[in-house]
Formats: C-alpha cells, sequence, structure tokens
C-alpha cells in the first residue's frame, strides 16, 4: 500500500502558495483594470495616413486655423474631414510637383475622395456632438492633444466614457472663451514664471469661471444624455 | 478483515429504528458495532470496479438534459431574450423563478451541516455529506439564472462591482447586488465547509486507492492529512468555527433573495413577511429535495442501515414543521390584504387566488400546505413509496410558489391597461427542465467518486464510539505487558 503524501521539499512551497493565493485576485483585479483600460490601449494610436499630411507644419508653424479645413464644427455634430478641393486652394499654387502630394493631386484629377484613416473613433452607441461642445467653450485641445505638434496625429486622451463623465463632472477646468477655442496654447501661460504665471493662471481661471457662468454650463451626467 | 464484511442484507433492508425507548439511545448505524465496517461500506461505492447500471441509466439521463440545458443557453445568447416567453409587464418569469427554487433547494444542506452540527443533533451525521453537495450543485443551478437572464451575456460582469474605465457601479442601494453578495459568500462558504468536512474521508480513501490515478487524486485533495491527533484538534476547529460561519447564511440568504422582491413597491411582492417566509419556504424544499436523493441513493448503493428510517422520519418532522411555517405565511399574507385596507394589496391577493393564474395559486397551496400535513401519521413518515411522492410534491408546490409570487403580482399591477398573460416558450421550459440535467450529473459523479457519508462523523455516533466499549472486565485491560514492564 504506497499511499500517496505530499514529499517533504514541498512543505517550503506553503508561503508561497499562501502569497500567490493572497495577492493573485488582486493582481488580476489591477491588471484588468489598468491593462485593458482605454488609456492603456487606446491612447497613442497613430495610423498610417495615405498622405503625409503634417498637422505640426499646416497648424502649428503655419499657424492655419483648424476651422479652416475642419470647417463644419461649430455647425455640425461632425466636424468634416476637408474635401481633396480644400487641400487644392493652396497647393494649386505650393508644390504643386511635391511627390508628398501624389495622392492628393490623383484624387483632385480622378474625383475619388482620399481614404484618411479615422483616428478619433468614438462608439456607435455613445452620441456625441461637436458643435455643443466647441460652442460653450470646449476647446479642441481638451479632447484631440496638441495637434498642432503632431507630425502625423495620434489618440491623446483615452476617450473613454469615464474621461468623458470626469469632463461632464467638473467641466470649469476645460473651459474657455469661445474666440481661443482653437487656439491649442491658451492657458498655458507658456514663459511665464513665479508671481507672473500665478497671475495669469489666476486669470485664466476667472475666465474659466465667466464662461461656465455665461453659457450656464451644467453638463447632464444622465444614460440618455449620451446614449439615446 | 474478512470478518469485518458487511452483510448485504442489512444494508438493503429497512429497520425500523424510530421507536424511542426511554433510558437508551436510538441506534443511528444498524446492525455494525465496528468502525471498519462504515469505512468499508462507504468506501466501497467509490472503489467499486463495476458502477451500479442504475447509476448509468440516471447519468445518461443527467446528461441528456444538460445537454438540452446547454442548446437552449446557446439559443438563448445567439437570439436574444425574446426567444423566452418574458413580455412588458412579466419581465421576470421562468428565470427568476428557478433562480429562488434552487438557491431555496440549496438551504438543507447548510441547515444540516451547521444548525444541526451546533445544535448536536447527531443524525445529521448520517446525511450531512450529500445535503452539502447537494447545496453546491444547487447553488451552481440557481447562478445560471440571473447570469443568463440580463441579455447581454457578455458583460455579465457588470454584476459585480469591478473598477472599469466608464467609471460605472452596479447600485449599492439595490438588493439585486446584495444578492450577488448574499449568494457568492454562501457558495464560497458551503463549499469550504464540504470540502473541510472531506478531508479525512478523502485521506481514508487516499490509503485504500489502488491505481496510481486514484492515489494522486486523492492524495492531492486530502492536502497530506495523516490523521496525527494534531490533525484532528484543527480539523474540529476549522468545522466549528465554519459551522459559526454559516449559520446566520442559512437565514440571511435567503432573507437576502426575498429582498429582491420586497423592497420593490409592487402589490404581493411589497411585504414585509418576506425574509422570514422565505426562509422557511427554502428549509422546507431544501428537505424535501434531501429526502428525494436520499431514497434512491440509499437503494442504489445500499446504504440503508447508515441513511436509516429515523434520519427519513426526522427530515420528514423538518418538512412538516417548516410546511406549517409556509402555511401560515400564506394566510398571513390574506389577512395582511383585508387587514391594511390597501385596495391594491387586496386586489393582488384576490387576484392570486381566484385570476388567471389560479391553477397555479391551488396547486401551490395543495402541495405546500396540505401535504406536509400528512407527516402527522407517523405511518406516512416512515413510509418510504408515500414519503417520496410527498417530497416530489412539495417541490413542485415550491416552485409553483416561485412562480405565482413572481408572475401573478407582474401580470396584474397597478394598471389594468398594462396588464398581459405570461406564456412560457420551450426554451424557458427546456432551461428549467436543463438545470435538472446539470444538477443530476454533479449529483451522480459526486456519488461515484467521492464518500457519499461522512465516514468520520458516522463513526462518533456508533458504539465503538463509546468509550466503554467491548469493556466488560474492569478497566486496566488494556496495560499491555510491555508498558507495564516499562513502568517497572
Amino acid at each position: 500500500m504506497s499511499r500517496f503524501l505530499f514529499p517533504k521539499w514541498s512543505n517550503a512551497l506553503l508561503p508561497l502558495v499562501a502569497v500567490v493565493g493572497a495577492t493573485m485576485p488582486i493582481y488580476v483585479l489591477y491588471f484588468v483594470a489598468f491593462g485593458f483600460s482605454p488609456k492603456t490601449l487606446e491612447v497613442g494610436y497613430q495610423p498610417v495616413q495615405p498622405v503625409p499630411f503634417s498637422h505640426a507644419l499646416h497648424a502649428g508653424e503655419l499657424g492655419m486655423d483648424c476651422r479652416y479645413c475642419h470647417n463644419t464644427v461649430e455647425r455640425a455634430d461632425h466636424a468634416a474631414i476637408p474635401a481633396t478641393q480644400t487641400c487644392m486652394n493652396c497647393h494649386t499654387m505650393i508644390k504643386p510637383e511635391s511627390p508628398k502630394l501624389e495622392p492628393v493631386q490623383a484624387s483632385y484629377q480622378d474625383g475619388l475622395p482620399i481614404e484618411w484613416t479615422k483616428v478619433h473613433h468614438v462608439a456607435d452607441y455613445a452620441y456625441f456632438s461637436h458643435q455643443a461642445h466647441v460652442n460653450r467653450g470646449v476647446g479642441c485641445v481638451s479632447c484631440h492633444g496638441r495637434i498642432d505638434q503632431m507630425e502625423v496625429v495620434y489618440q491623446a486622451e483615452p476617450l473613454s466614457m469615464g474621461w468623458c463623465l470626469d469632463c461632464h463632472r467638473n467641466p470649469q477646468p476645460n473651459l474657455r472663451p469661445v474666440s481661443e477655442i482653437t487656439n491649442m496654447s491658451w492657458g498655458l501661460a507658456l514663459g511665464l514664471e513665479g508671481e507672473d504665471l500665478i497671475k495669469a493662471q489666476a486669470l485664466y481661471a476667472d475666465q474659466r469661471a465667466e464662461v461656465e457662468n455665461l453659457y450656464h454650463i451644467n453638463p447632464s451626467e444622465n444614460c440618455s444624455t449620451c446614449h439615446r | 478483515m474478512t470478518s469485518i464484511n458487511v452483510d448485504r442484507k442489512i444494508q438493503s433492508r429497512d429497520t425500523d429504528n424510530t421507536q424511542d425507548v426511554p433510558g437508551s439511545r436510538a441506534p443511528l448505524v444498524l446492525n455494525m458495532d465496528k468502525f471498519n465496517q462504515v469505512t468499508q461500506q462507504v468506501c466501497q461505492i467509490a472503489e467499486a470496479r463495476r458502477t451500479p447500471m442504475a447509476w448509468y441509466i440516471t447519468f445518461a439521463i443527467g446528461l441528456g438534459l444538460l445537454s438540452l440545458l446547454g442548446f437552449c443557453i446557446v439559443y438563448l445568447i445567439v437570439t436574444g431574450v425574446g426567444v423566452w416567453g418574458l413580455n412588458n409587464p412579466v419581465m421576470w418569469a421562468y428565470d427568476i423563478t428557478n433562480f429562488v427554487f434552487w438557491v431555496g433547494i440549496g438551504h438543507a444542506g447548510t441547515l444540516i451541516s451547521a444548525i444541526l452540527f451546533l445544535f448536536r443533533q447527531k443524525w445529521r451525521t448520517g446525511i450531512n455529506r450529500f445535503a452539502e453537495a447537494m447545496t453546491i450543485f444547487a447553488v451552481m443551478c440557481a447562478g445560471i439564472f440571473p447570469g443568463i437572464h440580463v441579455g447581454r451575456v457578455w458583460v455579465v460582469y457588470w454584476l459585480f462591482p469591478l473598477p472599469n474605465q466608464m467609471e460605472m457601479w452596479p447600485q449599492f442601494r439595490s438588493p439585486l447586488l446584495w444578492d450577488v453578495f448574499a449568494v457568492g459568500t454562501y457558495f464560497t462558504v458551503s463549499l469550504l465547509f464540504w470540502f473541510t468536512g472531506l478531508v479525512p474521508d478523502l485521506a481514508t480513501l487516499r490509503d485504500r486507492a489502488k491505481g496510481k490515478i486514484q492515489q494522486i487524486a486523492y492524495g492531492a485533495f486530502s492536502l497530506g492529512w495523516r490523521g496525527s491527533n494534531r490533525h484532528w484538534h484543527r480539523y474540529e476547529r476549522a468545522y466549528l468555527l465554519l459551522a459559526a460561519l454559516s449559520t446566520p447564511l442559512v437565514l440571511s440568504v435567503h432573507s437576502v433573495v426575498s429582498f429582491d422582491f420586497a423592497t420593490s413597491q409592487l402589490p404581493g411582492w411589497h411585504t414585509t413577511i418576506f425574509p422570514p417566509y422565505f426562509v422557511a419556504g427554502a428549509i422546507f424544499s431544501g428537505f424535501a429535495m434531501v429526502v428525494t436523493l436520499a431514497i434512491p441513493a440509499r437503494e442504489m448503493f445500499g446504504l440503508k442501515n447508515l441513511i436509516t428510517l429515523r434520519h427519513l422520519d426526522n427530515m420528514n418532522k423538518v418538512i412538516l414543521l417548516t410546511g406549517c411555517m409556509v402555511g401560515y405565511a400564506y394566510a398571513m399574507e390574506f389577512f395582511i390584504a383585508w387587514y391594511s385596507g390597501a385596495i391594491y394589496e387586496k386586489f393582488a391577493f384576490i387576484n392570486r387566488a381566484f385570476g388567471q393564474y389560479w391553477w397555479a395559486y391551488l396547486l401551490m397551496v395543495s402541495c405546500n400546505v396540505i401535504t406536509p400535513q400528512l407527516f402527522w401519521f407517523k405511518a406516512i413518515r416512515t413510509s418510504i413509496p408515500i414519503m417520496f411522492v410527498l417530497s416530489l410534491l412539495v417541490n413542485v408546490g415550491m416552485w409553483f410558489e416561485r412562480f405565482v409570487i413572481i408572475v401573478t403580482s407582474l401580470a396584474n399591477d397597478f394598471l389594468p391597461s398594462s396588464w398581459d398573460v405570461f406564456t412560457p416558450t420551450w426554451v424557458d421550459i427546456g432551461t428549467f427542465f436543463g438545470s435538472f440535467g446539470l444538477f443530476l450529473v454533479m449529483f451522480m459523479l459526486f456519488c461515484r467518486f467521492l464518500p457519499m457519508i461522512a465516514i468520520a462523523e458516522v463513526k462518533a455516533v456508533m458504539p465503538e464510539a463509546d468509550p466503554h466499549f467491548g469493556d466488560d472486565h474492569g478497566h486496566d485491560d488494556h496495560d499491555s505487558e510491555e508498558s507495564k514492564e516499562v513502568r517497572a
């Protein structure tokens, strides 16, 4: 009768088993909560685009307004992707022979739109309106990040439901005068130090509060606000 | 060793041990004196080369029903909850009825293992092991229904408060969340309790095992048990602690389940009597299920000397008691409906008895109130065929009780314009019967491979456990020659 007993060395494993058993559920919980969060999975998404278009050059260096191309943003829920013709407003004159512009020229010739890859994707069941936000002082930079510094556009924010709710619960830090909507550096007080910086920040804070009062900003947290 | 082979005739014959003779304890293990006889008898079931034909037949039926359950669930998930007969006012029907039904059945196991243990009711030892197994399998069956009734099964983890990117939490003020905690705790504690009790018996099986696989499997699960004094000391402590821990659970779990209804404002649900009434009903149905399972099991595996008529008689008495409580609760509900003067409450109860579901109410009352009253008669309490039928009827009645509470209250609420009739579809019915398949398969596997009777505990109620057993010739007999020499 040879009965099975745990070998002697297995006693040494007991503390290990206890520690792993106790910490594993916590580890798994945090692994799932952080590992599968859009902060980890979505932020930094940077697809290759059909045209090597640089936002850093156009919106940053050249200082073009966002609305020159994304012209429906104040009037519609959807911010338009510009037609090829919008590009050609300038590029019939500027660098028309550039090899980088070949796909644009081709699209202009045969009338087929350029197939851009969508970067900022919100789920179908979440309703989002650009005009509702832009016309009440939520700037482009709040959701899209420093587009004016991106060679190729990437997703800067998680665009998760929790992230939306953070702002809906406390909108003031993301408000600005409507005139500064597309100004990517508004509120940063760049180059200021010490007391000047504190003064500037106080000034910005006052303006944010003013906007909140002006438009009676009181964002809804109802399910049906976004899930209609 | 051959002298302790158990007489097969005794195992398969009913002996009346229900008489109480003043001055002596009624025997709970019949015709066996030695510990080894019990070990032999119970282990033989798990060790037998040949499985009884009846086992194969039952297992096959179970597998068939289990595949029906699997099919119905897959069909539900790929199609949507529309395959059930639910409609606008009746948004809960078979799903929650089955959930409450199965959770209720689970209650007898904990009552037997915890409360009867704390009250030193020795007769529990014969039935506690498989009653606890029944609890665990019943709670598993119950767990399926809330899981699949949510509609979008792939997000069923939303039942639990887990941190997530939506910053969404379950409603902590809702009894539906308390339910998740209550049933989860119940399952965990029941499983631990069951396993703790199994350890010494698994070690027995390990020591007797012939095959390599059995040796390793039983060996690993018996956690290195060697039966030392220290092991027994710790085992007894752990068992007592777990019994104390699960005692409040017997009362709390079904109370919380009843809150699912009682905290709402629906007439017919909004009742303060619900928690105790549900607990009594749960124990009622649970004991009926233990009787239903014990009768074929003791027949199939020849355990009539361990699960005796006295055990069955005792359980029938519990069924009688809890059946009276349930009957009282039914009557009290009607009294309160009248006494409150609330017209909706009054309507809900008159509608329950005489409305469109009068037949379900009639079934419920006749099975739950009238049936257990027959157990006043000892002849019925000790008649195997009659108690088997009655125990089945009790569970039919208890299923209909939940159906009546849930469906009649929802179907006819405040506004007559929104009334409707619930008719089950084949998927509803298939899922319900399929859940019995899951239960049967698990229970049959348990019967075949694990000790069905708590060997170590049963020994404590045997004559040999008496310190004076076989000790007729004074007290110095067990001093051996060697020990005398040592002392000298």
